[in-house]
C-alpha cells in the first residue's frame, strides 16, 4: 500500500507556482515528514495531496488509483486526516469527537451503532486517551486534544494517516507522546504516515523519508538523514545550522541547532544553483 | 450521571409536561372549560354534541392552536439548532439567511395588493424561499466554486436588509387608514389568526423540515467542524448544506406565513438543550423539537390568558426570552460550547 504524488504543480496566482513538479511517495509502515520555511507550501502540498485543492498538473494516487476517481466515502475510509488541533466552535465530548471518525462508514441519515462505539473505544485506547472519556474537548489540554483528533482519525481504520503539524504548540512531553504514537502506528500497525512539521529534530526522530521545500518551487526528497543536512537546511531556512548527535543511555539522539541568520543574497545563490 | 440517562429522563419529563400543559391549555382561556368536560369532549362522550359552544371552542379554536404552537416551536427550535451547526456559530438563528424578512415582504406585498388570506400565505412562502435562493445566487456570483460559510452569512445579511427595506417601502406606500394597520398587525408574530386552511398549507412543510433535520442529526456534528475536517470525514458537504438550508428555510418560511415573525425560540431553546446535554446534535435536535414545542405552547398560553385582550406572542418571546437567557448564562457560567 502506497501513496504517491506525481509531478504535482499548484499555483494560487497564474504563473507563480507554489509547488512545481513535486513527486514523492510513501510506503506502508513508513513515516514521511514534510519540512520547509513558512509560506513554502507545506500546507498547500497537504491540501493538494488530499484533494482539498485541485492539482493544476500531476496527481495523487494510492495503489495505482487516482484519488480523484475514488468516491468520497471510499476514499476517506482509507485516508484519515488530522488537522492542527484548534478548539472547535462547538466542543463535543471526547468520545463523541472520536466517534465522528466513523462518519465515512455511515449513511447521511444514520447514527453510529454498537460496532462503531467499539471501534471508537479501541481507537481511544490506542491513542492512550481512554481516561478522557466524558470530558468536553474544551476542558482538555492542547496535547490531549491532538490525541483526540488522532484517535478520531484512527476510528476510520485507515491505511494512510496524514497529519498537519501534529506536535506544534505542544510541550516537550506531549511532543514525544505524539511522535512516539506516530512511530508506533507506522511500525506496529503498518500505517503509512505523512506529517508536516516545523522541527527538523522531530523529522529526524520519527521519519524515514523527508521532503524539504525551499520556498521557490525547488524541493528535495529522500532518506531523512540525507535530506536534513546542515547545508540543505541552511539553504531552505536561511539560517546557519549545526547538527549534533549524542549517545545517551546507549541511544543515539540528534539535535538540530539553529545558529545565526545568513544574508538573503547568499541564500538565493544557493537555491538557484 | 450518564449523559444518555439524563437525556432520556429529561425527554420523558418534557413529554409529560407537553401533555399536561396541553390539557391545561385546553381548559384555560377567556372561556374557561372544566377539565372533566374536556375529557368528555375528547373521548366523544360529551353531553352537548357537536353543535355545542364548548365543542366549537375546543375543536375549532383551541386544539388547532395548541397543535400549531407545538409544531411551530419545534420547527423554529430545530432549525435554529441546525443553522448553528451549519454556520459553526452558536448565535445563528433560523433567520440567518433572511428567510423571515423575505417572507414578511411577500406577505405585506400581498396585503397591499388586496389579496386574501391564502394568497398572503402563499406569497410569504414564495418570498421566503426566494430570499434563500437569492443568497445562493449572490454567493455563486462571487466567482468561487465552493463559497465559504462566511460568504453565505454575509450574503444573508445583505438579502435580509434588502427585504427589510422593501417591507418599509410597502408600509410607507400603504394606506394608513385601513391597509397599514393590517400590515403592522400581520408583521407581529401571533397565533390568533390560524385557520384550518393555513395549517394545512404549513404544517406538512414544517414537519418535513423537522424530520429532515432529525435524520441528519449525526451529520450536523461533522458539519460544525472546519470545512476540510468535515470533508475528510467523508461528508458530502454540498449535499448536506443544501438539505439543511432547504429544511430550515422551508420551516421558517412556513411558520412566518401562518404566525408572522417570532424571534428568540430558535436561539434560546437550542441553548437550553446545549446547557443540559452538551453539543452532540443527536441530543440537541430531538431535545430542541420537544422543548421548542413546549416553550411556544407555554408562551402562547400566557399570551392569550394573561390579559383580557391577547398579547402578541412575539413580544412575549422577547420579553421572557431575553431575561431567561441572561439568567441561564449567569447560572451556568456561560455556555459549554
Amino acid at each position: 500500500m502506497s501513496i504517491e504524488v506525481c509531478a504535482g504543480t499548484f499555483s494560487y496566482r497564474k504563473n507563480t507556482p507554489v509547488l512545481q513538479d513535486v513527486s514523492f511517495s510513501a510506503e506502508s509502515g513508513e513515516v514521511v515528514a514534510i519540512l520547509g520555511p513558512n509560506g513554502a507550501g507545506k500546507t498547500t502540498l497537504m491540501k493538494c495531496l488530499l484533494g482539498f485543492l485541485p492539482w493544476e498538473r500531476g496527481f495523487t494516487r494510492i495503489d495505482d488509483q487516482y484519488i480523484r476517481d475514488i468516491k468520497g466515502k471510499e476514499l476517506w475510509k482509507r485516508i484519515a486526516y488530522v488537522p492542527q488541533a484548534r478548539e472547535p466552535a462547538f466542543s463535543y465530548r471526547t468520545e463523541d469527537m472520536v466517534l465522528l471518525g466513523r462518519s465515512p462508514y455511515l449513511g447521511n441519515f444514520s447514527v453510529p451503532g454498537k460496532k462503531d462505539y467499539e471501534i471508537a473505544a479501541r481507537a481511544m485506547e490506542t491513542a492512550g486517551i481512554s481516561h478522557l472519556r466524558g470530558k468536553s474537548c474544551s476542558q482538555i489540554s492542547g496535547g490531549e486534544l491532538q490525541l483526540v483528533l488522532i484517535a478520531r482519525a484512527l476510528a476510520a481504520e485507515p491505511e494512510f494517516l496524514i497529519l498537519d503539524e501534529p506536535e506544534s504548540g505542544l510541550d516537550f512531553r506531549n511532543q514525544i507522546v505524539v511522535l512516539d504514537l506516530i512511530r508506533r502506528l507506522s511500525r506496529e500497525q503498518g500505517l503509512t504516515v505523512i506529517i508536516n512539521t516545523h522541527y527538523p529534530d522531530h523529522a529526524l526522530r520519527v521519519s524515514d523519508h523527508a521532503l524539504l521545500l525551499f520556498g521557490n518551487g525547488a524541493y528535495l526528497f529522500g532518506r531523512t538523514e540525507h535530506m536534513l543536512t546542515e547545508d540543505h537546511m541552511r539553504a531552505a531556512f536561511g539560517v546557519d545550522i549545526a547538527i549534533r548527535s549524542a549517545l545517551i543511555n546507549e541511544k543515539q539522539y540528534t539535535a538540530v541547532l539553529p545558529l545565526e541568520l545568513i544574508g538573503r543574497e547568499e541564500k538565493d545563490t544557493w537555491t538557484n544553483r | 450521571m450518564d449523559i444518555r440517562k439524563k437525556y432520556l429522563l429529561w425527554m420523558a419529563g418534557m413529554a409529560a409536561a407537553v401533555l399536561l400543559f396541553s390539557i391545561f391549555a385546553l381548559c384555560a382561556g377567556q372561556y374557561h372549560i372544566d377539565p372533566v368536560r374536556v375529557f368528555q369532549e375528547l373521548t366523544g362522550r360529551a353531553p352537548g354534541g357537536t353543535a355545542d359552544n364548548v365543542h366549537t371552542v375546543l375543536f375549532n379554536i383551541r386544539i388547532p392552536r395548541i397543535l400549531m404552537t407545538l409544531i411551530a416551536g419545534a420547527g423554529l427550535a430545530s432549525s435554529g439548532a441546525a443553522f448553528q451547526s451549519l454556520f459553526a456559530n452558536p448565535l445563528a438563528t433560523p433567520d440567518t439567511l433572511g428567510v423571515a424578512n423575505g417572507a414578511s415582504f411577500g406577505a405585506v406585498l400581498a396585503i397591499l395588493m388586496g389579496f386574501g388570506a391564502v394568497e398572503v400565505q402563499l406569497m410569504a412562502l414564495a418570498f421566503g424561499v426566494l430570499a434563500v435562493m437569492l443568497v445562493f445566487f449572490v454567493t455563486r456570483g462571487m466567482g468561487q466554486r465552493n463559497p465559504s460559510m462566511l460568504m453565505v452569512i454575509l450574503a444573508g445579511i445583505v438579502i435580509s436588509s434588502l427585504f427589510s427595506a422593501l417591507v418599509s417601502l410597502v408600509k410607507y406606500v400603504a394606506d394608513p387608514q385601513d391597509v397599514l394597520p393590517v400590515i403592522t398587525f400581520w408583521l407581529i408574530g401571533r397565533f390568533s389568526e390560524i385557520t384550518r386552511a393555513s395549517m394545512l398549507m404549513s404544517v406538512p412543510l414544517i414537519l418535513a423540515g423537522c424530520i429532515l433535520i432529525y435524520l441528519l442529526r449525526f451529520r450536523l456534528n461533522a458539519l460544525s467542524l472546519s470545512e476540510d475536517e468535515a470533508k475528510a470525514l467523508g461528508v458530502n458537504l454540498r449535499l448536506i448544506r443544501i438539505l439543511v438550508i432547504a429544511a430550515a428555510a422551508m420551516t421558517t418560511a412556513s411558520v412566518v406565513s401562518v404566525c408572522g415573525v417570532i424571534g428568540w425560540v430558535g436561539l434560546l431553546v437550542p441553548h437550553i438543550a446545549r446547557m443540559l446535554f452538551g453539543n452532540d446534535n443527536r441530543f440537541i435536535v430531538p431535545a430542541s423539537i420537544l422543548f421548542g414545542g413546549l416553550f411556544m405552547l407555554v408562551i402562547d398560553t400566557i399570551a392569550r390568558c394573561a390579559t383580557t385582550s391577547e398579547i402578541p406572542v412575539s413580544i412575549l418571546t422577547a420579553v421572557i426570552g431575553a431575561p431567561l437567557f441572561i439568567i441561564l448564562l449567569r447560572r451556568t457560567g456561560g455556555m459549554r460550547l
